[in-house]
């Protein structure tokens, strides 16, 4: 499925203006920069060159770069991600779209089984640098099977990367060092805010690198630490704390794995307080890896036990019940006010 | 002799009435005419009925929709040619096969307006809840292909996809399975030119998509699509042979997507319009509806009852789908698992009281 026409863009590789871009203009601008720059990346999925994505992502690269690489493939993510093997271990770039995460699964086995492993496999002589993204998460009133956010699954396979911006600025950086990063990275594009906002973006190349933590809003009674769509959902409710006279500290993790634990630890060690938030369903999600690496390092810097707040350990339900699903404000707000309570 | 020869396939296409008019009656399968003319009425309800939900997702009313607009040919036909103890696995554009076999109208609506209660069918009525994930069916048939074989059931597991479907993994191990275990399963592909904005070449370099079958050791057949007694002929012929222990085989039916994809989707970006008026030449209803014509079974005035009937049917369904009352928030966790895990139960009292207050 796509979404509306949005403004026409054509990227800005050339362009010596910074540009006030949605993400989804940002993932086209990064793309359009690397592409010139190293002619060893390809871009390749479903729908991605003639149609320009279902999502607009890839729009104009097919015009610019031609069909040796911007490859509309035949409608099948195993040959997706396994051919991106093939490219990556003999010198290419592969940049793979899946068109909705809860798609990749016909890939999982060359994810999991191929491309994490080819590097230990062959201590080092073969790799595998690749991008894989794809857009995740709800809230569009999607239908079924295209609201996943199974970005655990991800993290917990040792060998790849897992990325996922909240912002333009972001989007653009990261993917360019995602590009860049000698092994596979998994880059999880938040369809809910594709095209929410536009903040400015800078021209040409910039990276953010990959495993750095940003702290998205200042604060000192509590850290509240969310990735993706959630982040803009925990500012707000930061925002909404404040009128209460709570200070909430927000951290966009940007990378799930590496994970940024230096700024993470430096924050819950400063509040004291701790409320992880993510959509994705609770048990085994990257949440609870985060309230256990806080054990180990913080546990005696704590206030009160870190809170989660998180999708349910259920099916992601279809358009009519999603809002119950997703952590809200209102759901992060008490979590803090509970750790506050404590 | 070193090299030779050991196998060659030839892959046959069925037409029957074509988009001139011109039949072959020797190749007529043997129908009455009130039943020509139901097959006639049953296109045009799903036209309307796909019309519809267009128009309420226009409005707001109705979540992202995939049309069948062009497709009623093959549905209408392999309908037909199913008994009641067959089973249909749909992929998602099949909704006329479905209110066909007994899915209420207004649960196809409710279920693409964003209501899961729209998945849930009556009792008795064979068919499985679309396939999203695209070509995840094709091995859901084989294994009730296989099951009905097992049971010693006189039945076929009827199973949809589409041309893009086929370039899925699965459409290999499917057919595969089947063809080992020589299950009761008819596999059909709606061709449809289209997989979003990638033309049928795109997706395959074969010439065609039935000669697939052959390297899986089982029959393979091209019909066009858009001619109703091609598609009735194919289908029965496949769905007799499963049902008695025949084993498997594969139908392709070239038709044309005449709509967007999904609503989400503007085709005007990648293909022509004089492609689409082509399609538009064959279309299949108009193409019956001829047919009827020459040989005084149709006039303007039933055609205009037909449709009064079908858009009073539609509005039916609507309504019914509106009175439904709205889902309960509790049925995400309530149909997760026979019992309900505790965790699980904690959960849900969380949601309770949240929605409660
Ligand atoms: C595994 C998977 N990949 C991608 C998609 C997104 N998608 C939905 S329909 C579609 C095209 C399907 O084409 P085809 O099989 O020809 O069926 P048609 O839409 O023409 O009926 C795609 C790519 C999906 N639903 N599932
Ligand atoms: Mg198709």
């Amino acid at each position: 499925m796509s979404t509306g026409r949005g403004q026409q863009y054509t990227g800005q590789a050339s362009a010596s203006e910074t540009a006030r871009l949605t993400i989804a203009q940002a993932v086209q601008d990064a793309l359009n920069v690397e592409m010139e720059r190293d002619p060893s990346i390809i871009v390749l999925g479903e729908d991605v060159g003639l149609n320009g994505g279902v999502f607009r992502a890839t729009d104009g690269l097919f015009e610019r770069f031609g069909p040796d690489r911007v490859m509309d493939t035949p409608l099948a993510e195993d040959a997706i991600i396994g051919a991106s093997v093939g490219l990556a271990v003999t010198g290419m770039r592969p940049v793979a779209e899946i068109q909705f995460m809860g798609f990749v699964y016909p890939a999982v086995n060359q994810i999991l089984a191929h491309a994490a492993r080819m590097r230990n496999r062959t201590r080092g002589r073969l790799t595998v640098p690749m991008v894989i993204r794809m857009p995740y998460g709800g809230g569009i009133h999607a239908p079924e099977s295209h609201s996943e956010s199974y970005e655990a699954l991800f993290v917990h396979s040792p060998g790849i990367k897992v990325v996922v911006p909240s912002n333009p600025y972001d989007t653009k950086g990261l993917l360019i060092s995602a590009i860049r990063d000698e092994d596979p990275v998994m880059f999880l594009e938040p369809k809910r805010i594709y095209r929410a906002f536009r903040e400015p973006v800078p021209p040409g190349s910039y990276t953010v690198p990959l495993g750095t933590a940003a702290i998205a809003r200042q604060g000192s009674d509590v850290t509240i630490i969310a990735w993706g769509a959630m982040v803009r959902v925990c500012l707000d409710a930061a925002s909404a704390l404040e009128r209460e006279g709570i200070s909430a500290e927000v951290i966009d993790l940007r990378t799930l794995n590496p994970l940024d634990r230096d700024t993470l630890l430096a924050s819950v060690t400063k509040t004291g307080r701790a409320v992880v938030v993510h959509e994705a369903p609770r048990t085994a999600g990257v949440g609870a890896e985060i309230v256990a690496l806080i054990n180990e390092r913080a546990l005696l810097q704590l206030e009160a036990p870190v809170e989660r707040v998180t999708g349910f350990d259920t099916v992601f339900p279809y358009a009519k019940l999603e809002k119950h699903y997703l952590p809200n404000r209102e759901r992060i707000s008490a979590a803090v006010r509970r750790t506050l309570e404590f | 002799m070193p090299r030779k020869p050991i196998h060659s396939c030839t892959v046959e296409r069925l037409e029957i009435l074509g988009p001139d008019g011109a039949l072959d009656a020797s190749l007529m399968p043997d129908l009455d005419e009130a039943t020509i003319v139901e097959l006639y009425r049953t296109m045009v309800r799903m036209r309307v009925f796909d019309d519809k939900a267009v128009k309420l997702q226009r409005q707001g009313r109705m979540g992202t929709w995939a049309q069948l607009k062009g497709q009623e040919a093959v549905q209408a036909g392999v309908a037909h040619a199913m008994i009641e103890d067959d089973w249909l696995i749909p992929a998602f554009r099949e909704h006329g096969l479905m209110f066909l076999r007994g899915v209420p109208g207004h649960l196809i609506y409710a279920y693409w307006a964003g209501d899961e209660r729209g998945a849930s069918f009556p009792e008795g009525v064979r068919c499985l809840p679309i396939a999203v994930p695209v070509g995840s069916q094709f091995t859901h048939g084989s294994g009730i292909g296989l099951s009905l074989k097992l049971r010693g059931e006189h039945a076929a597991a009827v199973t949809f996809g589409g041309d893009g479907a086929t370039s899925e993994g699965d459409f290999h191990e499917a057919l595969n399975f089947a063809g080992v275990f020589d299950t009761n399963t008819v596999f059909i592909i709606q061709n449809n030119q289209w997989a979003i904005s990638m033309p049928r070449e795109r997706q395959t370099s074969s010439p065609t998509l039935a000669q697939k079958a052959d390297a899986y050791g089982i029959p393979g057949l091209q019909v066009d699509g858009n001619d109703v007694f091609a598609v009735y002929v194919a289908a029965t012929e496949a769905l007799e042979r499963a049902r008695s222990g025949g084993g498997p085989s594969l139908i392709e039916a070239v038709t044309y997507r005449l709509g967007d994809h999904t609503t989400a989707d503007d085709a005007s970006r990648y293909r022509t319009g004089e492609e689409l008026a082509h399609w538009q030449e064959q279309d299949p209803i108009p193409r019956l509806r001829r047919y009827l014509e020459e040989r005084n079974l149709w006039d303007d005035e039933r055609e205009r009852t037909l449709e009064e009937d079908a858009a009073k049917w539609v509005a039916a369904e609507v309504d019914a789908m509106n009175a439904m009352p709205p889902p309960d928030p509790g049925d995400i966790f309530r149909y997760m698992y026979a019992s309900m895990p505790p965790a699980l139960a904690g959960q849900l009292a969380g949601l309770t009281q949240e929605v409660d207050r």
